[in-house]
C-alpha cells in the first residue's frame, strides 16, 4: 500500500516537473498546463477503454458474436436477423444502462467524499443507495410506481437517497464534530436497516412475485435493462455530471475543511445541503433502474485521485469514466462467469470492492495518524 | 522578500476593524467577556497573552468562524456578522494556526483558492489569477513550492503557502493565528516583515512577546478573556504586567539597537 502511494507522488511530481521548476517565471502556469495535458492523456486512455468494454459487452454472451460483427451491427446498421437483435434489443441497453450507472455512482462516491470530508464515503456505504432501493419497493409494494407516467418509481427513490444521507451525516455529527468513525458506522448501520427493510417488505408482499427480487434491490442488476428506460438514467447523469463539474471549485474549498472553506467565501452549509440534493437525485434515479451496487462510488474516485488528483474539474471525469468501464466490465463477469447462471453484479463488485475498501481502511487510518 | 510584489498586487482599501463588547460563551464557558479592540486602516496589531486566555476564539470571532454571543464586529463601520459568507471572504483572509492537510492538490491550487470569493462557482482561474498566484508565491519565498503536493510540505512550507493563499485573497483584514509557529528564524522575521509592509490592516495571535514588540504598532495582552492592557507595545510590556498576567518573572528594556521594549525572561 505504500507503494501505491509513492507511485501516486511520482506521477504528480512527473507531472508537474518539467514547467514548475524553481526560478520559472510564472510557476503555477507551467504545471497547470501540464497537469491538463495529462488528464487529457487519461481521459483518452479511459475512453478507449470504456469503448472495449463496450464492444466485450455487445460481443460476449452466451453467443459469442465477433468484434468484426458487433462493429457491423453497431456502425454499419445491420439491423435484420438474430445477431442484430441480439447486439441491439439484448446488450446494447444493458451494457449502456452499466456504463451509465457505473459512472453515475462514480461522480456521485467523489462528491460524497468531498462532502463529508471522508475518504471512505460512497452511496452504498452512507446508506443513499439503500434508501433509494427502499423508496422505490414502498412505492411498487404500495401500487403507485406506474404512477406519473413512470416518475413515481425513481421519485421515491430520490427520497428514499436523500432521506439516508441526512440521517446519516445528522447522526454522525451529533454533538458537533464528525469523525470518520462515526460516519461509516451511521451509514453502515443505515445501510443495513434499509436493506432489511426492503427484503421484509417484498417478502411480505402478496404481490412479491410481480414485483423485482430482493436481490435486485439490495445487490443490484442490470439484467432488466431496456431502451425504454435509459433516458432518465442518462439524463441524471447527464445533468448530475454537469451540474457537479461546474461546482467543482467549491467542491475543492470542501476539502480544506468547514473553517477555511468559510473563510475562502463557501457558504458551507448551503452549498453541502445543495449538493446532498443534487447527489441524491443523482443516486435515486440510478438505483430505481439498477438496484443497489455497491463499491462502484468507492473505488472509482480513489483510483483516478491516485491518477490525477484531488481537483474536482479533473477528478470527476476521470472517475466519471473509470465507474463506466469498472462497472460494464463487472457487469460482463457477472453475466458469463458462472453462465447459464447470472451473479448479481453488486456480488461481483463486492468481491473486488471489498477488499479495497479494507485496504482504505487501513490506509486512511495511517494517514489520519500522521497529519493530526 | 520584497513587499513591493504585494503592493504590485494590488491590495484593496485596508479595512477599519472595530469590536466592541464582545462575548463569547460555549458549553456554559464564558470565553471572552466584553472584549474591545480597534485596528484602524493599515495597522498591525497583536493579541499576545498565556495559553486559554481567548486569543484565538477572539481571532475566530472577528473572521467569523465562531458567532459571538454578544457585542459586535464591525469592518468599516459594517456589523461582519451581517455580510454574506463571500463578501465577507472579500474583506478578511485568515492564515489558519494549524494547516490541515489537504490531500491530493498541488500548492499552485491550494494557493488558487484565495481567488474563490472573487469568482462565481462555475468560473475557471484565469491568466491574471495564475499570474496572482505565481506572484504570492514569490512574495512568501515559495515559488520553488508550486508544483509540489502540499499535504507533503514541512508545515513551515504548509504556512507560507497559507500566507499565499491570504495574500491573493486581496483582503484589507488578514487575521493571522500564530503565523510564526513552524518557521524557523528567518522566515518569522520574514513573514512578520512581510504582512507589516502590507497595506491591508493586521491583526494577529502572537505568542513571541519580543516578535509582537519589534513588528507591531500595538498590542492587546488578554488575561481570562478580558483585555488587561493595550497600546504601543513600550506602553504595554513591562515587568509588573508580566508578573501578573504570564507569573514569570522578566527583565524589560529598550532594545539598544531597534528601541522597541526586550523581554529578557529570568530562570
Amino acid at each position: 500500500m505504500a507503494e501505491a502511494g509513492d507511485r501516486a507522488g511520482a506521477v504528480a511530481g512527473a507531472g508537474n516537473g518539467p514547467g514548475a521548476g524553481p526560478g520559472t517565471a510564472a510557476g503555477a502556469g507551467p504545471g497547470a498546463a501540464t497537469g491538463r495535458r495529462s488528464v487529457a492523456a487519461v481521459l483518452l486512455v479511459l475512453g478507449l477503454a470504456l469503448a472495449a468494454a463496450l464492444v466485450a459487452g455487445l460481443a460476449l454472451g452466451p453467443v459469442r458474436i465477433a468484434p468484426g460483427r458487433v462493429f457491423a451491427v453497431v456502425l454499419g446498421g445491420e439491423r435484420g436477423g438474430p445477431l442484430a437483435t441480439i447486439v441491439w434489443e439484448v446488450r446494447m441497453p444493458r451494457v449502456l444502462l452499466g456504463a451509465v450507472v457505473g459512472a453515475g455512482l462514480a461522480v456521485c462516491g467523489a462528491v460524497l467524499q468531498a462532502l463529508v470530508r471522508n475518504q471512505l464515503a460512497d452511496p452504498f456505504l452512507l446508506g443513499a443507495s439503500s434508501g433509494a432501493s427502499a423508496g422505490a419497493v414502498l412505492v411498487l409494494v404500495l401500487g403507485a410506481g406506474a404512477g406519473l407516467a413512470g416518475l413515481t418509481l425513481p421519485a421515491a427513490a430520490f427520497g428514499g437517497a436523500l432521506a439516508a444521507l441526512v440521517a446519516v451525516y445528522a447522526m454522525a455529527r451529533r454533538g458537533g464534530t464528525m469523525t470518520g468513525q462515526r460516519l461509516i458506522l451511521a451509514g453502515v448501520a443505515v445501510q443495513y436497516v434499509l436493506s432489511a427493510l426492503t427484503s421484509l417488505v417484498l417478502v411480505l408482499a402478496a404481490k412479491a412475485d410481480q414485483l423485482r427480487s430482493v436481490m435486485f434491490w439490495t445487490l443490484g442488476g442490470l439484467g432488466g435493462a431496456r431502451w425504454s428506460e435509459l433516458a432518465l438514467p442518462a439524463a441524471a447523469l447527464a445533468v448530475g455530471t454537469g451540474l457537479l463539474l461546474a461546482l467543482a471549485r467549491p467542491l475543492d474549498l470542501l476539502l480544506t475543511g468547514e473553517e477555511d472553506a468559510r473563510t475562502l467565501g463557501l457558504d458551507t452549509g448551503r452549498f453541502r445541503a445543495a449538493v446532498f440534493v443534487l447527489t441524491s437525485l443523482v443516486v435515486g434515479v440510478l438505483v430505481a433502474y439498477s438496484g443497489a451496487i455497491g463499491f462502484v462510488g468507492l473505488m472509482a474516485p480513489h483510483a483516478a485521485r491516485i491518477v490525477v488528483g484531488a481537483g474536482h474539474r479533473a477528478l470527476l471525469p476521470v472517475a466519471a469514466l473509470g465507474g463506466a468501464v469498472f462497472l460494464t466490465v463487472a457487469d460482463l463477469l457477472a453475466r458469463t462467469v458462472a453462465a447459464p447462471e447470472e451473479i448479481p453484479v453488486g456480488v461481483v463488485t463486492a468481491l473486488v470492492g471489498g477488499p479495497f475498501f479494507l485496504w482504505m481502511l487501513r490506509r486512511t487510518t495511517r494517514i489520519e495518524g500522521v497529519t493530526t | 522578500m520584497i513587499p513591493e510584489h504585494a503592493r504590485a498586487a494590488g491590495t484593496p482599501r485596508a479595512a477599519e476593524l472595530r469590536v466592541s463588547s464582545l462575548h463569547f460563551a460555549t458549553d456554559g464557558r464564558t470565553l471572552l467577556h466584553g472584549v474591545d479592540l480597534t485596528a484602524a486602516p493599515g495597522e498591525t496589531v497583536a493579541v499576545v497573552g498565556p495559553n486559554g486566555s481567548g486569543k484565538t476564539t477572539l481571532l475566530r470571532c472577528v473572521h467569523g468562524a465562531l458567532r459571538p454571543t454578544g457585542g459586535r464586529v464591525l469592518l468599516d463601520g459594517r456589523d461582519a456578522g451581517a455580510l454574506s459568507v463571500k463578501e465577507r471572504a472579500r474583506r478578511v483572509a485568515v492564515v489558519p494556526q494549524d494547516a490541515g492537510g489537504v490531500p491530493g492538490l498541488a500548492v499552485h491550487e491550494v494557493v488558487a483558492m484565495g481567488r474563490s470569493p472573487y469568482k462565481r462557482f462555475w468560473e475557471p482561474d484565469g491568466r491574471d489569477d495564475a499570474h496572482r498566484v505565481a506572484e504570492a508565491l514569490r512574495t512568501v519565498g515559495a515559488a520553488e513550492l508550486a508544483g509540489r503536493r502540499f499535504d507533503e510540505l514541512s508545515g513551515g512550507e504548509r504556512q507560507r503557502a497559507l500566507v499565499a493563499r491570504a495574500l491573493v485573497q486581496d483582503p484589507g483584514l488578514l487575521a493571522l493565528d500564530e503565523p510564526t509557529n513552524h518557521l524557523d528564524i528567518r522566515h518569522q522575521l520574514a513573514v512578520l516583515r512581510l504582512v507589516r509592509d502590507l497595506p491591508a490592516t493586521v491583526l494577529l495571535v502572537l505568542h513571541d512577546l519580543n516578535l509582537a514588540a519589534s513588528f507591531c504598532d500595538r498590542l492587546y495582552v488578554l488575561h481570562e478573556g478580558r483585555v488587561v492592557a493595550d497600546g504601543a507595545p513600550a506602553e504595554v510590556l513591562t515587568e509588573a504586567l508580566l508578573r501578573e498576567v504570564y507569573g514569570v518573572r522578566a527583565h524589560v528594556s529598550p532594545h539598544p539597537t531597534t528601541g522597541a521594549p526586550n523581554v529578557v525572561y529570568l530562570p
